[in-house]
């Protein structure tokens, strides 16, 4: 780990001046990812602005029934508040599948959504990898790549966005609020995420320097009867192999409304537009379920390792909604 | 005369010391003007260093010396090229340590390995386990020094005659020890003399390993490892800590703590080979074996010769009159693999008590009957009588505990709303056997009594149970006992490893104490007026003159498991165990190690798989996130039980062993029960949902 | 000979800071690397060896100490953000002749076997248990509006993040409710 300074800015402006001002300082937050990652020599910042002070950390219920998230709200403490509970299980339950106990007690809200990928090439720093260092290749397009994108790759990286959270609020059409050099700003939580594309280094569309200060999710009634399914590869504390954040608002047996997200697919978190689409304004069967998860993957392009991603999210997809079907006839 | 503290449960010794943090390990000894050491691996597969440049590095505040083959303290040549460190540019396989940075913080040194630019000249590799690799070769002899080869009858003729066959080929990947405290030393020089807290398996051979590579008389060489976290045969010898932490320790002298990376760990530690291994069982229509054939194909290093015995475990456990087992080895450009709890039974179970099932299914027999309708009588390879052989009484024992009365055969008939369940059962078998150990019994002149060997605790229970058997042998009650191991300056005994420990340790703690007795009977009183009496004993002759004779604990375990029937997902119900294992010193410590050694089982079904890129030549899920352990929420039910069993021709405390045995057979009875869940076989290890979810209907 | 049994810091002065905080009760003032994590400054600075190093990285529960009451993984936390807070470890947990119950149920239950694992697992349990009383709930929880009900399921889930090679699971759920359920 390189020597760092560290800092403790006073407010929002300061910490995003500091950042501004400094080409190699970096935000800490909870550390679960970033302290990790300088350990691999994977980030290498020279200063420290520690944002964990700052008074982000609030989770206030809006007056129009929706609530907004302060950026530094520990995720333990979002997933056990008891409007999520109530009002948004699939974000609950989103945070409860991720990580340990010990990590959710530090992991805040707005570093979970900027958390890097846990492909295996980007965290060995002597192997190639286009998102550690630009140019070097992709070592993971031809690797071992079970764990890896199905969907929106670029040749030049196949890494998944491994947030569960993310997940979540990307179902919940949340709106990131940020501070940039330049003021305030909103940002909805679908256009956080970058595709790989040409530039796999850079993940988000914010500028160098953003902080995010909250997340705001709509009032979202329906949001009630919604759930995240996350499968992976033990029975707790690990990263998916596929996930689905799902809300469903049925009136009588027809999908008045859904809300469809998929995690492990994707370099961000994959808003299932089109399988909304397909299930939107028709009666609920589980085939339709599936008709719907076809749409989404229907332009998925899977590597070597990872096919059984399609038929996995496919089944988490019909189970998932049928399931939530189900609880609101009951 | 025996107070009875044999057989009886009790916590370990150690159990307050562990609880409160105050236990220490190997880097955790205050010791004045410490240094940290950082270990630098090889960034190519196979190759030669052309250049070191340090000055990066030495440049760091803080940073006191780079170790290279350029500059390190010299080392003799050993028994174990993977061991003769930073003495040559050739590098062997990608991790390979090649450098060691000092400095005076943990900050300064990960940084400063950071920084070691080396050059390498890299040259072609082949890291990739294959059937039909070039270089496959017959090893001489299989560990530790078994046959290689073995036949008896005409396999070929038999099976060809049979008419029920099964042939089936079953592979595991790479599996890595990863016991939580890393491989770590803290290496003190004074006056010449080395003393390391390290932490190993058995200080006596980690000081004749250092001794000959320093070159050094034994007794200038110190190992202490009273608190070991773990090892499961990964520290059953000197590793690549200990003699770089000396030789680091020795440069810049002043003393260094050394502990390998959790990323250092997958590889240059050793691991358990990838097994590929083709199982051909015949046999008649009533299920009575006729012909039995197990072959291995398993790899090694280029540096060193290790082979696992992975057949070996077919040569006794059934009856047949047709027989051969093989191994054949490749050399690859890979660390080199070596023990892992029950090094070729584990992997070999696995293999042949599948087949086992697979023909039960053939030939429509329950496969507990089958087991038991081919129980040997006298050892298969051998030809002579078990000393004491209760699969039987395993099988019979755990079927009745388990409920597996009533079990309807057929596949996928079970369900339990969106989970298929099954069941399935596996034999299990592990030698028993013992090493030459040394041991001394102290009486005092307060009543109290001091038995000391070095025997290791890597957490088996081995300081509590010695004492219990000192207590009885010395025939007072226990609480006037101190017992003292972990030190190579005490009565050398040997390594925590092949389910030895308390058969050989105890041996020799029970002649201790008798000869100590036979002492005391001289002495006015019976007990010392002042000061103390010794008795001291080594085993060593009554060890060799012990005849060779088949001696095996054996079990039967049983798994029940559930499948997503929509996405693959596996998860075990309940577990059970029934061990014969002779006697039980301390069933507290004795039910932790078996269902310890079950759940290793259960991670190795359903959890662990070193995933291997050919281009880098390793394994690129080197850390806990990415090679998964079984958890805690894997673990649902799960039940340990042993029969009484006597047999007077082992050892003077009777025991067996019961380190390695819970994991013999684990995998097979899971995915034998993944298999009557599902009805998919599956052969290459881990069983995960990628290798199910063809079933599934919503997919 | 030079140093005491402490490492030294390594840094100048821009790459170090002054921190206070509480260990155990005890107010500790130190200067510190600012890459030095907490378990290091426990293990390395304060002789504190009960919060183990097994990955370094998050990935295996050893190092769970509590810090402000919470469970957290010290390996991933810079002391230099400690500033006013509090730490407890496992030596803290204690008195000075007793153990605590969890302790004691961790001795009685045979809770672990290498022991290495163990001050995190107990830190763990230690930190959920509270977690359970203010009533939170656990990814196994069915229904996430009631009050959290302490089953072997939910001990187990809640546990997940302290990896034991050992394998002691069984035996740590066994320790773990014994103290739910008689404190």
């Amino acid at each position: 780990m390189r020597p760092f300074r560290y800092h403790r800015p006073a407010d929002v402006a300061e910490a995003v001046a500091v950042l501004a001002a400094e080409p190699e300082a970096a935000y800490l937050a909870g550390g679960t990812n970033l302290v990790d990652l300088m350990k691999l020599g994977v980030q290498r910042p020279d200063l420290l602005v520690d944002v964990t002070r700052l008074p982000l950390d609030a989770v206030e219920e809006l007056p129009d029934g929706g609530l907004r998230i302060g950026a530094t709200v520990r995720n333990s403490d979002l997933a056990a508040h008891p409007a999520v509970r109530r009002d948004y299980p699939v974000l609950a339950r989103a945070l409860l599948d991720a990580a340990s106990g010990q990590l959710r007690n530090l992991a805040t809200t707005g570093g979970n959504l900027l958390q890097r990928t846990r492909c295996v090439y980007f965290q060995d720093t002597g192997k190639a990898c286009n998102k550690r260092e630009p140019g070097t290749g992709c070592a993971a397009r031809h690797g071992q790549n079970r764990d890896l994108a199905v969907l929106d790759w670029s040749d030049l990286c196949v890494a998944t966005h491994p947030s569960d959270l993310a997940v979540a609020l990307a179902a919940l059409d949340a709106v990131v609020e940020v501070h940039e050099p330049d003021g305030p700003r909103d940002v909805p939580l679908a256009a956080l995420h970058r595709s790989p594309g040409e530039h796999p280094e850079r993940e988000t569309t914010l500028e160098r320097g953003t902080l995010i200060t909250a997340v705001r999710l709509p009032a979202l009634p329906a949001a009630r009867h919604s759930t995240y399914r996350k499968v992976r590869d033990r029975a707790s504390f690990a990263f998916a192999v596929g996930s689905v954040a799902a809300v469903l608002d049925l009136d009588g047996d027809v999908v008045r409304d859904v809300r469809l997200a998929y995690g492990a697919v994707a370099h961000r978190p994959w808003r299932a537009y089109r399988a909304e689409e397909e299930l939107r304004g028709r009666p609920f069967s589980p085939e339709l379920a599936a008709r719907a998860a076809d749409a989404e993957l229907a332009e998925a392009r899977p590597l070597r390792h990872n096919g059984f991603k399609l038929p996995l999210t496919r089944a988490i997809t019909v189970r998932t909604l049928t399931e939530l079907a189900e609880g609101a006839r009951s | 005369m025996s107070t009875g503290a044999v057989g009886r449960a009790h916590p370990r010794l150690e159990g307050r010391e562990k609880v409160t943090g105050t236990a220490r390990y190997a880097v955790e000894y205050p010791v004045d003007g410490v240094t940290y050491g950082w270990a630098v691996p090889a960034a190519v597969v196979r190759g030669r260093i052309t250049r070191v440049d340090a000055a990066p590095a030495l440049a760091l505040p803080g940073v006191l010396a780079v170790l290279h083959h350029g500059n390190a303290p010299r080392l003799a040549p050993g028994p174990d090229r993977g061991l003769w460190l930073l003495q040559e540019p050739a590098v062997h396989y990608r991790g390979q340590f090649v450098a060691v940075v000092v400095a005076t913080s943990l900050e300064a040194a990960r940084e400063a390995a950071r920084l070691v630019r080396i050059d390498y000249d890299a040259g072609p590799h082949s890291t990739v386990l294959a059937a039909d690799h070039p270089g496959l070769y017959r090893p001489d002899q299989v560990n530790p020094s078994y046959p290689t080869d073995t036949a008896e009858g005409d396999f070929d003729a038999g099976y060809a005659a049979a008419p029920v066959r099964m042939d089936a080929t079953y592979r595991t990947p790479a599996y890595h020890n990863s016991p939580m405290e890393p491989h770590a030393t803290t290496a003190q020089w004074r006056d010449g003399r080395l003393l390391v807290h390290d932490s190993n398996q058995g200080a006596a051979p980690v000081q004749a390993t250092l001794a000959e590579l320093f070159e050094l008389p034994r007794e200038a060489v110190r190992v202490v490892a009273e608190h070991v976290g773990g090892g499961f045969g990964s520290k059953g010898y000197a590793k690549a800590a200990v003699v770089l932490a000396a030789l680091a320790a020795r440069q810049v002298d002043r003393p260094v703590r050394l502990a390998l990376t959790r990323q250092q760990l997958f590889g240059p530690i050793g691991y358990r080979t990838p097994t590929i291994q083709r199982v051909r069982l015949a046999a008649d229509a009533d299920g009575r074996l006729t012909a039995i054939c197990h072959d291995s194909i398993t790899q090694t290093s280029t540096i060193r010769e290790f082979a696992e015995q992975v057949a070996v475990y077919t040569r006794s456990m059934y009856a047949a009159p047709h027989r051969r087992t093989t191994h054949r080895l490749v050399r690859l450009d890979v660390p080199t693999p070596f023990w892992m709890r029950a090094p070729g039974e584990c992997p070999g179970a696995y293999a042949l008590e599948s087949a086992m099932d697979e023909l039960a299914t053939a030939v429509g027999i329950d496969p507990v009957e089958l087991r038991i309708r081919n129980d040997a009588a006298v050892d298969p390879d051998l030809g002579q009588p078990f000393s004491s052989r209760n699969l039987v009484a395993c099988l019979r024992e755990g079927a009745e505990r388990f409920g597996w009365a009533d079990r309807d055969p057929t596949p996928r008939a079970r369900r339990d709303g969106r989970w298929l369940v099954g069941t399935g059962v596996a034999g299990s078998s592990y030698p028993a056997r013992a090493r030459a150990a040394a041991a001394s019994a102290t009486a005092r002149s307060d009543g109290g009594f001091l038995v000391r060997i070095d025997a290791t605790d890597i957490g088996t229970g081995a300081r509590t149970a010695l004492w219990q058997v000192a207590a009885d042998a010395l025939g007072v009650p226990p609480e006037r006992v101190e017992i003292r191991i972990g030190d190579s300056d005490l009565p050398p005994a040997g390594v925590a490893g092949g389910s030895m420990g308390t058969a050989s340790w105890s041996w020799a703690v029970i002649g201790a104490c008798e000869a100590l007795r036979v002492k005391l009977r001289q002495v006015p009183g019976g007990a010392p007026a002042d000061g103390e009496v010794t008795a001291e004993v080594s085993t060593a002759d009554e060890v060799r003159d012990q005849p060779e004779r088949p001696r095996y604990a054996y079990g039967a375990q049983f798994a029940e498991v559930r499948v997503d029937v929509d996405t693959g997902e596996v998860r075990v119900n309940r577990m059970l165990g029934v061990f014969a294992a002779g006697r039980v010193v301390n069933p507290t410590t004795a039910r932790s190690q078996l269902i310890g050694g079950m759940t290793m089982g259960i991670s190795m079904a359903l959890h662990e798989e070193g995933v291997l890129d050919e281009r880098y030549g390793d394994w690129v899920n080197h850390d806990l996130a990415t090679y998964h352990i079984t958890g805690c929420a894997d673990v649902e039910r799960i039940e340990a039980h042993w029969i009484d069993e006597q047999d007077g021709d082992l050892n003077p405390a009777g025991v067996k062993g019961i380190g390695e045995i819970g994991i013999v057979g684990t995998a097979a009875a899971i995915t034998s029960a993944v298999c009557h869940a599902t009805g998919v076989r599956v052969r290459d290890l881990p069983v995960r949902l990628d290798k199910l979810i063809a079933l599934s209907p919503l997919a | 000979m030079q140093g005491g049994p402490e490492q030294e810091t390594t840094t100048d002065e821009r790459h170090s800071s002054r921190v206070a905080f509480e260990v155990n009760d005890a107010r500790r003032e130190l200067t510190l690397d600012n890459r030095t994590t907490l378990l290091d400054t426990l293990r390395e600075r304060l002789g504190l060896i009960g919060a183990k190093k097994g990955c370094d990285h998050g990935q295996c529960g050893s190092c769970t100490v509590l810090l402000d009451g919470r469970r957290v993984k010290s390996c991933l936390i810079l002391a230099v953000t400690l500033d006013g807070r509090s730490v407890v470890t496992v030596e803290g947990l204690a008195g000075p002749d007793e153990l605590s119950p969890l302790q004691a149920a961790f001795v009685a239950h045979d809770a672990f076997q290498c022991g290495y694992c163990t001050p995190g697992q107990i830190c763990s349990a230690r930190g959920m248990l509270d977690e359970v009383a203010r009533g939170w709930p656990s990814a196994v929880t069915g229904d996430l509006t009631a009050p959290a009900e302490l089953t072997d399921a939910e001990i187990r889930e809640r546990m997940a993040g302290n990896l034991c090679r050992c394998a002691a699971y069984p035996h740590i759920v066994a320790a773990v409710r014994e103290t739910a359920t008689t404190r």
